[in-house]
């Protein structure tokens, strides 16, 4: 299971601030940060804690199972965010 | 500083907003005010932000417990240059952050452009959205087609504003002026225009899949599917995540079968420039060239014109969406070739290049009209930690005037229907409850009889 994050997300960070295990990417100062046009979750470190929901001002932030329909890109859209990604660039990052 | 620091915040849109709570944050010490020429607060977020894009307000109940419910004055109804002089808040408060925004729009620079029926989109969008300053503009859609120059987020959002159906707008809280007009709107068909190639649109993907995906309204993208080798090249090489998501979805609407039975069409044509807007007495058409995308001398990719052919698109409404553009403050340092207040991570400067005591910038008056709601919040930590780095060096002088008693006198002087916070809970409590009785999310006041009235207690019918 994870969470994603769908296209109304604002990139304000405070998901990032809570996230236990910094799965939620660009981070600020990041080299893409800046052009991203949301952040996204990483599935594979996603440990479904539910943090990120309670601190996204949008509520724009779902559980896998929940994601409304008309977001219903969002959860490939976040997996591929981080496709072609080492796992050690994941956890390091 | 002995006395508690007070800070006037110019400016209560997201980037005000974002400022006070992290002031707040970092330094709790420091009485906020926070000035706003509108008899409400949060700017572009009640302002800018699409009727239909509800989740994205809900922000306002983060600003407010980050900062109304914290202590911070709202003085609503106040214009500052108008009201107030740069001068006078100096005199009250230990610092003045200026987040005044980009308040204006850039202009085309092709003839036809003030024709009549050719309007900035910013108008329309401030128009639909319940500004007071433009609800009497008077937007003629009595035409079948409507031209939308421009591939940015407010181009996609006015898009969609002219092609959603009576019922959905009805679900929004688009101002209730707009709701009549757009409901018996005569467009068919928004053929919105991109200067450069589908790599190169400003939408974000979200944006532009929300356009892809409209009850009863088909789109098309007829050049969505090839991209030039220069934009491939550069898509393949240095494309960003958002970039290659907009191609994909791009080539996915090209080949697209039309859609039968759809009562209303966007069509996205890229690789056009208007070269002008022509008609007799208003506006009837858009003359078009085609471009090509090269890479410039410093590497760049940029739009040139393909050859001199030209093309017409015959229309009745031409919404102009090319950006933003701030405009000078009186009395306070300006940048006329970038449009910003000049500054160092927040603090303003002087035109020797030193910075002013005391002035501070932040949101698209200090770095430009780019970014996105969030990108405010770091851009005023970035404020916040230059004027708390001031404050605890006591570098701020000591403001002649520094009681809050004093500049409350000033403004009651000034402006006699100044609306506080609690003057804004009564339009905000006001409008949601309207909005109940109506299924909406609120029911906004557009005028600023109503919403003074509203603010000071009294009920309007």
């Amino acid at each position: 299971m994870t969470y994603v994050i769908t296209g109304s997300c604002i990139k304000d960070d405070s998901c990032i601030e809570v996230c236990p295990v910094d799965c939620i990417h660009p981070k600020p100062g990041d080299p893409d940060f800046e052009t991203a046009e949301q952040l996204y979750i990483d599935p594979e470190l996603c440990i479904d804690c539910d943090a990120c929901v309670e601190a996204c001002p949008v509520d724009a932030i779902f559980a896998e199972f929940e994601i409304p329909e008309r977001h219903d890109y969002a959860l490939d859209l976040n997996a591929e965010f981080f496709a072609g990604r080492s796992t050690i660039e994941r956890t390091a990052a | 500083m002995s006395r508690q620091a007070r800070i006037a915040i110019v400016g209560a849109g997201p980037a005000g907003a974002f400022t006070a709570a992290a002031l707040l944050r970092s330094h709790g010490d420091v009485e906020i005010d926070l000035l706003e020429r509108l008899p409400t607060p949060w700017g572009l977020l009640r302002g800018g932000v699409a009727p239909d894009h509800q989740e994205i307000k809900r922000l306002e109940d983060r600003f407010h417990s980050e900062t109304l419910a914290r202590g911070c004055r709202f003085l609503g109804n106040v214009e500052v240059g108008v009201d107030v002089s740069h001068a006078e808040l100096m005199a009250h408060y230990s610092a003045v952050i200026y987040a005044t925004g980009a308040q204006t729009d850039k202009s085309l620079g092709v003839p036809g452009e003030d024709l009549p029926g050719s309007w900035a989109a910013t108008e329309f969008v401030a128009w639909y959205n319940g500004h007071p300053d433009y609800r009497e503009l008077d937007f003629d859609l009595s035409a079948k087609r409507a031209v939308v120059i421009g591939n940015g987020n407010v181009a996609a959002d006015v898009t969609r504003m002219l092609t959603l159906g009576a019922e959905e707008l009805g679900r929004t809280d688009v101002a209730d002026h707009a709701l009549e007009v757009l409901r018996s709107s005569a467009i068919e068909e928004v053929v919105v225009l991109g200067r450069r190639g589908p790599a190169q649109a400003a939408f974000t993907s979200a944006e532009l899949r929300e356009l892809g995906r409209l009850d009863g309204v088909g789109l098309r993208a007829p050049d969505g599917a090839e991209l030039d080798p220069v934009s491939r090249e550069w898509l393949d090489t240095e494309g960003t995540f958002t970039a290659r998501k907009n191609v994909e979805l791009l080539s996915e609407f090209a080949a697209r079968p039309p859609q039968a039975g759809a009562a209303r069409s966007i069509e996205l044509r890229f690789l056009t420039s208007p070269v002008e807007i022509f008609g007799e007495r208003r506006v009837e058409g858009v003359t078009v060239r085609r471009n090509q995308i090269v890479r410039a001398e410093d590497g760049r990719l940029a739009a040139r014109p393909a050859g001199d052919e030209t093309e017409t698109i015959e229309c009745g409404l031409v919404l102009r969406s090319v950006g933003y553009r701030a405009v000078p403050l009186p009395d306070v340092p300006f940048d006329e070739s970038y449009f910003v207040l000049p500054n160092e991570r927040g603090r303003v400067l002087a035109s020797d290049g030193d910075p002013v005591p005391g002035v501070y910038t932040v949101g698209w008056i200090k770095r430009g009209p780019t970014g996105i709601l969030g990108t405010n919040k770091r851009d005023a930590e970035e404020t916040v930690a230059c004027l708390v780095e001031d404050l605890n060096a006591g570098t701020l002088a000591e403001p002649e005037r520094p009681g809050r008693d004093a500049v409350d006198a000033l403004l009651a002087e000034r402006n006699p229907s100044l609306v506080t916070a609690e003057g804004w809970r009564a339009i905000a409590a006001h409008e949601l409850e309207r909005g109940r009785a109506e299924d909406r999310p609120r029911v906004k006041l557009a005028s600023r009889e109503e919403l003074l009235a509203t603010a000071s207690g009294e009920q309007p019918q």
